[in-house]
């Protein structure tokens, strides 16, 4: 029972280190590492809940080959035993989301360095009120 | 930002048509084997990238610049609503209109290669360009910075 | 009218792309090149929104395709068979299961091989108690539950070992496909989104003159664009959250536009936190999927009312208001918006503070709440008591700044507080009806109604002030109070706007926010919440206060010796104030005569629920 539980527990221990990188902090590359801890962490929960536990011991992936294409009842067992495949189309996405602005982050802390000459996030603060 | 030794400039321009040609593989074969438009686009990003470490940013810049870079992502992004706008043939938008048939060969998957083609033009040219920025970036910090050390 | 509705994402994203390939090829003559373009692409939009009105108001499109599969229900079976089921029994006519497919349809509903079946009839709330008619052959259930909608039910007559039993199966056609929706609430999201959109193009034509580059600013524009649209039209969870991404990775890029020191701080801010609430959405969407097998909005609507509650739900819906009250900059999500709004160009402003927070904040809130997962009252208490800080602190956080910008960005947390009280006012009624008053139905129409009136008013004139607030910078550069004044005299057609903008926000009649601000209270105080109305009176008397302020310290007083031969601002900028303030004008006055075409119907798509929006998407 417990290990299939075991993933979950790494997504949220994953998660929570990604917070506590956010949260606590002050160099903004760090925070930067926790956005993308958090991210990671999210797509591996995504990866996780397609899974399909199957009846004879290791997983299928769901691909069809050509001969399977053949016959219905095959694709009909193929989709109901193999591994979800809608999830990992939602995690494509999201990675590739999740890299969009990780780049847009890391731009950002380049040029921070250029106009405030540090990373130190206590010293970014000429917005205050 | 300078390049790097001989030997690396050598290899770098041997393998690079080896690794775009295997991400036009990726690409094109999206509908048949694990892979698709992004991945595909991401490994060519890669190999540009093997060449920008490689030669220096400023050699990139002069000889593909860019301009490339926004004009090849802008034709990936318009191709992609292209392909969609087209399915109005067939009466509504991102309808199928290339018929799809059995056999799992190149072409027979409907208009999705060449779906896959116009985001892994996109995906590739975009990303190229985002190194190009980050590598000119480097560059022009370091000059205002006057950093004269070796890399 | 299906046809219009991918064109409302397609033409803008379109647009995001031309844009940088025409200053490309254009050169220098490039710049007026984009210009037109975005111009053209908004002016479109605003012909296809105002063009919906002509079609009936609820139309779907399933891109890739909404086709039944029967494999679904997930059994074989052999042929009509007679036996007999146990020693001593008459034998009975079935079919009998040979296999029952894992997680199919018919495994959840407890079928198991070897049972048999002997008869069936529809089930669920709506279906009349019917006769049961027997079963001859497996196809023809199939057959029949490829016909039903998604989300119906089966009731199956079952004989397993002897004992007869009764099982239900939720199965119907299954969904395939991407849907994109369209009822009365996207349609009023669309119109906004267009016209506010165009005035704020119109604004830019002449506030961003001074700015180079004026592609990478005009294309994350379309994308916003296209962006926000793809959130209103979609009807699919994945496809919401993708393009709020979208929408959201384009106004990071536009708040750091001029990349000085506070802005690219705003941005970076303002990205951090938006994506941590990103992961916690797509946490939520996790969950949603792992419970319902299904991503469509209409689909999960029937599972919500049919199938069994899951108390992870709650988890998934804790989630979401987490993730789409950051969205929305609710209290206590709001840290990003007073930094970010401020920082930006005034033209991105007025389209954040106006459209971003309530196209990917609290319009997938209520479209989740209301019509996704059901109304309940810890759900409406949640989002009565975020609505309720984000008045309060809004509105006293915004009497004590000097930055006209900032004060602005803060009386927009207050106001969006005020729709989001009372749509959690809706759904808390709707959730306890006969427990508030035996007129639930109204009060529950009236607080929604008030709730989106308000959306409107606030979308029009947050951004007429933050339009009114670009067009002094542009002449004077500075936006801090302190230092202007007398613009009545130098600028006289921004202050008059201003003015309008300012009598609007405050709630004077005949002004539109008066209408949706009394709806509001008296929904609040009819309900039984009278501490609630007491506050919200009290914000509403604090939101004047900041705006006399605002009006005493721009328009009236000396005009300072640095600013004494500035001229009114350009002839685009004014028209586009110009679109806004009559909008402001208008939608007060003329309220008996949109009442029943824009808001309306989206209250009405709001308080139809789940059966109203199942209803719409399937056809009826």
């Amino acid at each position: 029972m417990l290990h299939a539980v075991l993933p979950y527990v790494m997504c949220v221990v994953l998660f929570a280190i990604g917070l506590y990188a956010i949260a606590v902090k002050k160099n903004l590359i760090k925070v930067i590492i926790g956005a993308i801890i958090i991210d990671n962490a999210v797509n591996l929960f995504l990866v996780i809940v397609g899974y399909r536990t199957p009846l004879s011991g290791h997983s299928i992936a769901p691909i069809v080959t050509p001969e399977m294409a053949e016959s219905r009842r095959e694709l009909a067992d193929l989709l109901s035993n193999a591994v979800d495949p809608l999830p990992q189309a939602l995690v494509l996405t999201s990675i590739v989301i999740g890299l969009s602005v990780s780049a847009l982050m890391v731009v950002m802390a380049l040029r921070l360095h250029q106009k405030y000459g540090t990373f130190d996030l206590t010293q970014i603060t000429k917005l205050k009120g | 930002m300078r390049g790097m030794t001989i030997i690396v400039k050598t290899i770098a321009a041997l393998l690079i048509g080896f690794i775009m040609l295997f991400g036009f593989y990726i690409i094109l074969t999206g509908h048949l084997s694990p892979g698709g438009g992004f991945s595909g686009g991401v490994i060519c990003a890669a190999g540009l990238l093997l060449v920008i470490l490689a030669f220096g940013a400023d050699v990139v810049k002069e000889r593909m610049g860019h301009n490339l870079a926004v004009l090849w992502e802008s034709l990936g992004a318009i191709g992609f609503l292209g392909v969609a706008a087209l399915g109005f043939i067939t009466g509504a938008f991102f309808a199928r209109f290339i018929p799809v048939q059995r056999g799992f060969q190149l072409f027979t998957a409907g208009s999705i290669p060449y779906l896959n083609l116009a985001v892994g033009l996109k995906v590739g040219a975009g990303l190229f360009g985002a190194f190009l920025m980050l590598a000119a970036f480097r560059e022009s910090e370091r000059a205002t910075e006057g950093n004269s050390e070796g890399d | 009218m299906e046809h219009l509705l991918p064109l409302l994402v397609a033409i803008p994203l379109g647009a995001a792309f031309l844009i940088p390939m025409a200053n490309l090829i254009g050169g220098r003559r490039g710049e007026p090149i984009s210009e037109a373009i975005a111009l053209l692409t908004a002016a479109a939009l605003v012909a296809i929104s105002l063009s919906t009105f002509a079609y009936p108001s609820a139309a779907a499109v399933w891109i890739g395709g909404y086709r039944g599969a029967s494999e679904l229900l997930g059994v074989t079976g052999g042929p009509a068979s007679a036996e007999a089921p146990g020693p001593g029994q008459a034998p009975v006519r079935g079919v009998k299961v040979e296999e029952v497919v894992a997680e199919s349809a018919a495994a959840r509903a407890g079928l198991q091989a070897g049972d048999l079946i002997t008869a069936w009839r529809p089930g669920g709330e709506f279906a009349p108690e019917e006769q049961f008619r027997p079963l001859h052959t497996i196809n023809e259930l199939r057959r029949e539950n490829a016909a039903l909608k998604p989300g119906s039910q089966l009731v199956l007559q079952v004989v397993r070992g002897g004992e007869p039993m009764e099982l239900v199966v939720t199965g119907g056609k299954s969904v395939t496909g991407i849907a994109m929706f369209s009822d009365g609430l996207t349609r009023l999201l669309v119109v906004i989104i267009s016209v506010v959109s165009f005035a704020a193009l119109l604004f830019s034509m002449s506030y961003m003159r001074p700015y180079t580059k004026l592609h990478l600013y005009y294309s994350p524009l379309m994308l916003m664009i296209a962006g926000m649209n793809g959130v209103v039209v979609s009807g699919d969870l994945f496809n919401i959250y993708v393009f709020v991404e979208v929408a959201a990775m384009a106004s990071y890029a536009l708040v750091g536009f001029g990349v000085e020191a506070e802005e690219l701080e705003a941005s970076f801010k303002y990205l951090v936190l938006s994506a941590v609430a990103s992961g916690f959405i797509l946490l939520g969407i996790g969950i949603v999927y792992a419970l319902r097998g299904t991503l469509n909005l209409a689909q999960i609507a029937e599972f919500t009312r049919f199938a069994q509650p899951n108390d992870a739900l709650w988890l998934a819906v804790g989630f979401f208001v987490a993730g789409f009250g950051l969205k929305a900059a609710m209290v206590p999500f709001h840290a990003w918006l007073p930094d970010a709004h401020p920082q930006a160009p005034a033209p991105v402003s007025a389209m954040l503070s106006g459209l971003l927070i309530k196209a990917s904040g609290v319009y997938v809130l209520a479209r989740l709440t209301f019509n996704v997962l059901g109304v309940s009252t810890a759900l409406a208490y949640v989002l009565m008591t975020m609505g309720m800080l984000s008045m309060l602190l809004g509105a006293f956080l915004a009497v004590g700044q000097w930055d006209f910008k900032r004060l602005l960005a803060y009386s927009s947390i207050s106001q969006v507080g005020y729709v989001v009280l009372a749509l959690g006012l809706g759904a808390e009624v709707l959730a306890r009806r006969e427990a508030i008053s035996d007129k639930w139905a109204v009060l529950a129409f009236l607080a929604i109604f008030g709730g989106l009136l308000h959306l409107l008013n606030h979308a029009a004139f947050k951004a007429l002030l933050f339009l009114a607030s670009g067009s002094v910078v542009y002449r004077t550069g500075t936006r801090d109070l302190k230092e202007l004044g007398g613009m009545g005299r130098q600028m006289p057609w921004t202050s008059f706007f201003t003015r309008i903008g300012a009598l609007s926000i405050s709630g004077i009649p005949p002004f539109n926010g008066f209408f949706s601000k009394l709806l509001i209270v008296i929904a609040v105080v009819w309900s039984g919440h009278w501490f609630l109305g007491v506050l919200t009176v009290l914000v509403s008397l604090v939101t004047l206060l900041t705006f006399a302020k605002a009006q005493r310290y721009l328009i009236e007083g000396e005009v300072p010796a640095r600013f004494e031969g500035i001229k009114e601002s350009p002839l685009p900028m004014q028209a586009a104030m110009a679109i806004l303030a009559a909008a402001c004008v208008l939608l007060g006055i003329l309220i008996p005569l949109h009442m029943n075409t824009l808001v309306g119907p989206a209250a009405e798509a709001l308080f139809g629920q789940l059966q109203g929006y199942a209803a719409s998407v399937f056809g009826g």
